[in-house]
């Protein structure tokens, strides 16, 4: 049970934490042929894009309102007017996404208002989609912004349905599941026999794909025609604390009961899934997982000479930081500093004494004495001036390959994470060396007191 | 909007060194020169973002943005604007305010943030950044820094560009603008000589800078003051007293130079460290204007002898990749200068240029690619990704020089893209630069993977046969 402690520095020094926007257009990205757009400044817009690029290495398609100083005090409503008929115009989106900033919450913009008044102005836009999620750059983070989207999401498209599809699962994917963690968690849902339909689906989008024609809008992820299917299910399964709300949303309006499952990394965790999985199919654990299942146990074994009594410190989004501090310390590592970004109720689960709603100044100090540092890419140069190693999780990833093909869930991935962690604390263990086990001061005193002729004196 | 910036911007739009400024007439230049956005169809930058470009190379300040998460948080440590020793410009310092602030003002968590960062890294300066949610709640970042500079002892800069008030360019001036109020003349070296320069708007982009100053220190040029590539804060508070100035890139700080020029007298002229013919009249032009104000003439002869040396090296480096290289095709999109300085040096080792973007681009700069790449110069305006992506997938060129933003049109047509934007990963300024450059395009045009990817699957062949 950790106490979670909310930094009290005026000063943030070195951000662990992304804006809400981001991670609403994050979400969106998982919508196929979306076009995210943010109210606001161009900046806010291209700040975040650019961040996004370096992580996936991909075009991202983010747009903006391009609110100047003007229409920031007169109001946005032209701005997102023209914005909305430009996207539609230019990038034919099936779906378009609307993010507040910082500057138009502050002002005050009514978006819900302006988007009735002008889908009234304009009846040609009937044919596109529109979702509006609330994220003022001071509420919240990225993270957030993810679970808010994916609530919007749900609210705006999902309906009860007179069918039931006893083949078909929904996925609500929590910010942390990587294109990597959707692959490996379509083929356990399919393995099953089961259809998932995963919502949002960065790994149709965001998989670093080559596509066969250029596209201005996500090149893939959720379409409009399964969120309309989700009704349909036989159960939703959502991974992370931050897809409860929206699980409960989903159940409300289609009566699709749903799992929660705090994580997907670790042996016991997969253990919960599989079991589910075979409950809702009514199929037994195929060999495929048994099997692996046994390997992670091999691995578990082998690794946990490298892990057992290391201190590790974590800085992470809540429900990644729980994932991984929960999994990490089943290997018998010390969580001795955790850092998160906002109040979630699952941090009080991660297995630390504390955790600390902070940055990554904070992360440093408290990796200190720590064998092992995990946070996204921006803890590079703690990491260097510690002299400790380091194992990139989380996003952004800037400063490695294949950030989008990062594995930590089902036994495969627990089994790949570990071996990572176990090879860096394998790599930069200590080997002995003649004068380690010298004899302290006080013995030497002590013996000295007990012996009438020190054999030093003898030999001379 | 505060009026003293609405002020400030309208001085930075009237800016009489500014060719393109000069052209326009009276009622246009009011206007100003920000284009107007199309909402929805615009990318880019804001103006706080190019504050950030043009002061974050000041390398031992704390930079201090206060505002809401998005613009520190999404942003920090993104650039890879060099540093020779202090590393605190990297580190991401920002006010992140909440709700709260938002209501209540963020005036007094700025000043704690302030006393908090010189208590731990006593940096000699703090500069702060506005940002469009305090500017518009009114918090008065400028009272705040003089309470904070007559409390702590230490200057603390107001950065007052707000992304609001326009693009990443306009930031760039009012970023100069806040040097030229707040610090330099502020400070004096320790000595003076007549050969003491000042380098405007070079931002040490994977270490340019460290690309060109040996050529400098070689005839005994000094570099007094570096603008504000891997610079300190003293150099550029002292930076009043060179003798001449060189201004490299010309959207970015002219407000910088002609103003130093105005108040203190430091003659400048305008030259680009890329392409090898720009660099040696880059040396001559500078050395030119300190024998101007007092320098020995032998200054213009050290000058001569360095270039035949080093133009020489340069091209028997680049010689074995002439053949290499010969009549392949290039796509350049990129801004302004660089456009007509990297085309001359490519055709000059035999690439063919089959376009270039003048979105960025003055009339000089046009006649000059014009004058360079004969009638038949292929200048594009605004190429839209997917006519970019499209003249690729076509094979219309051997490779595009671009910046991060259509890297991926690029890839994803499986056509062979050097980066030569902000986030570079090497220089290619001055004659190394150039070699560099010469030797990344063919490294890249004769990677084999170009062959594998362009294959189709043996599937997908026995299809179509």
């Amino acid at each position: 049970m950790a106490t979670v402690i909310k930094s009290s520095k005026a000063a943030c020094v070195n951000p662990l934490k992304l804006s809400a926007p981001l991670g609403a257009c994050y979400a969106f990205l998982g919508m196929k042929h979306c076009m995210p757009v943010m109210h606001g400044s161009q900046g806010c817009a291209s700040l975040g894009l650019v961040l996004l690029v370096r992580h996936f290495r991909e075009s991202i398609p983010i747009q903006t309102t391009a609110m100047n100083e003007v229409t920031s005090i007169l109001g946005g409503h032209e701005n997102l007017e023209q914005a909305i008929l430009n996207i539609r115009q230019r990038a034919k989106p099936e779906l378009i996404g609307i993010c507040s900033t910082g500057l138009t919450e502050t002002r005050g913009d009514d978006v819900s208002g302006h988007l009735e008044l002008i889908r009234q102005q304009h009846p040609e836009l009937a044919d596109t989609p529109i979702v509006h999620v609330s994220t003022p750059d001071y509420i919240g983070s990225f993270q957030d912004g993810w679970a808010n989207t994916v609530q919007s999401i749900v609210k705006t498209f999902t309906h009860r349905s007179e069918r039931r599809n006893d083949k078909q699962v929904n996925i609500l994917a929590g910010c942390h599941l990587t294109a990597g963690d959707l692959e490996e968690i379509r083929e356990m849902v399919e393995s099953f026999g089961l259809h998932p339909v995963i919502l949002p689906d960065i790994s149709g989008s965001l998989d670093g794909h080559i596509p066969d024609d250029f596209s201005p809008t996500s090149m893939g992820g959720t379409t409009m025609t399964d969120l309309a299917a989700m009704g349909e299910s036989a159960a939703t399964l959502a991974i992370g604390e931050q897809m409860r709300a929206s699980a409960v949303e989903l159940e409300a309006r289609t009566g699709v009961p749903y799992f929660l499952f705090d994580r997907l990394t670790g042996l016991e965790a997969n253990d919960r899934f599989m079991t589910c999985l075979s409950t809702v199919s009514g199929i037994p654990v195929p060999a495929k997982y048994r099997r692996q299942r046994s390997q992670l146990q091999d691995a578990m074994l082998d690794a946990h000479f490298f892990c057992g009594g290391k201190k590790i410190a974590i800085g992470a989004e809540p429900d990644l930081l729980f994932a991984l501090s929960k999994s990490m310390s089943e290997m018998g590592c010390v969580i001795e500093c955790a850092v998160s970004t906002m109040d979630s109720p699952i941090l009080k689960n991660v297995p630390a004494e504390n955790v600390i709603l902070g940055d990554l100044e904070d992360l440093e100090k408290g990796a200190a004495e720590c064998d092992l540092l995990i946070t996204h890419s921006h803890g590079r140069q703690a990491a260097a001036r510690l002299d400790i190693p380091f194992h990139r999780a989380g996003l952004p990833l800037f400063d490695r390959l294949g950030a989008a093909h990062c594995l930590s869930v089902g036994y495969r991935g627990t089994r790949t994470l570990i071996f990572a962690i176990g090879n860096l604390f394998l790599a930069n263990g200590h080997t002995a060396h003649p004068g380690q086990w010298s004899l302290p001061e006080t013995s030497i005193c002590e013996f000295a007191e007990k012996v009438e002729q020190p054999i030093r004196e003898h030999e001379e | 909007m505060q009026g003293n910036l609405s002020i400030k911007v309208q001085s930075v739009f009237n800016e009489p060194g500014c060719n393109h400024n000069t052209s326009k007439s009276e009622k246009e230049r009011k206007k100003g020169c920000s284009v107007q956005l199309k909402p929805g169809a615009a990318a880019g930058g804001c103006a706080f973002d190019g504050a950030k470009i043009a002061l974050q190379p000041i390398a031992d300040v704390a930079h201090l943005v206060h505002g809401p998460i998005a613009c520190e948080g999404n942003s920090w440590d993104n650039r890879s604007s060099l540093s020779s020793g202090p590393q605190i410009y990297r580190t991401g310092f920002t006010t992140d305010i909440g709700e709260f602030d938002v209501i209540y003002g963020g005036e007094k968590r700025l000043f704690k943030a302030i006393r908090e960062i010189i208590e731990k890294y006593n940096p000699p300066a703090v500069f702060v950044y506005q940002t469009c949610v305090t500017a518009m709640i009114g918090d008065d970042i400028e009272a705040v820094c003089k309470a904070a500079s007559s409390k702590f002892g230490k200057p603390v800069i107001p950065v007052n560009v707000p992304g609001f008030v326009g693009q990443k360019n306009l930031g760039n001036k009012l970023a100069g603008e806040t040097l030229l109020d707040y610090v330099i003349g502020t400070e004096e070296p320790d000595f003076t000589s007549p050969f003491d320069i000042n380098i405007i708007a070079e931002f040490n982009i994977s270490g340019e800078l460290w690309q060109v100053k040996p050529l400098f220190n070689q005839i005994g040029i000094r570099v007094l003051s570096s603008i504000s590539g891997d610079s300190r804060y003293r150099e550029v508070a002292y930076s009043h007293r060179a003798k001449a100035a060189m201004m490299v890139c010309s959207r970015a700080l002219i407000n910088v130079a002609r103003k130093m020029e105005e108040r203190y007298g430091i003659p400048y002229f305008e030259g680009s460290f890329y392409g090898i013919g720009d660099m040696s009249e880059s040396l001559r032009q500078i050395a030119t204007l300190l024998v101007s104000r007092g320098a020995p003439e032998s200054l213009l002869a050290r000058a001569e002898a360095l270039i035949a040396v080093e133009e020489a090296r340069a091209w028997a480096r680049l010689e074995p990749y002439r053949e290499r290289l010969k009549g392949k095709r290039v796509l350049l999109i990129t801004g302004g200068v660089k456009s007509w300085s990297v085309v001359s040096a490519l055709q000059d080792i035999g690439m063919e240029v089959v376009g270039t973007s003048v979105k960025k681009s003055t009339k000089e700069d046009k006649d000059r690619i014009a004058e360079i790449m004969g009638d038949d110069a292929h200048m594009i305006d605004n190429m839209a990704p997917r006519e970019m992506y499209k003249m690729l997938k076509e094979a219309r060129a051997d490779i595009m020089l671009s910046g991060g933003r259509s890297q991926f049109v690029a890839l994803k047509a499986k056509t062979p893209w050097l980066d030569i934007n902000q986030e570079r990963h090497h220089g290619y300024a001055g004659y190394e630069g150039m070699v560099r450059l010469v030797q990344e395009i063919d490294k890249t045009l004769h990677n084999p993977v170009w062959e594998q990817v362009r294959a189709p699957a043996p599937w997908d062949e026995n299809l179509s046969v």
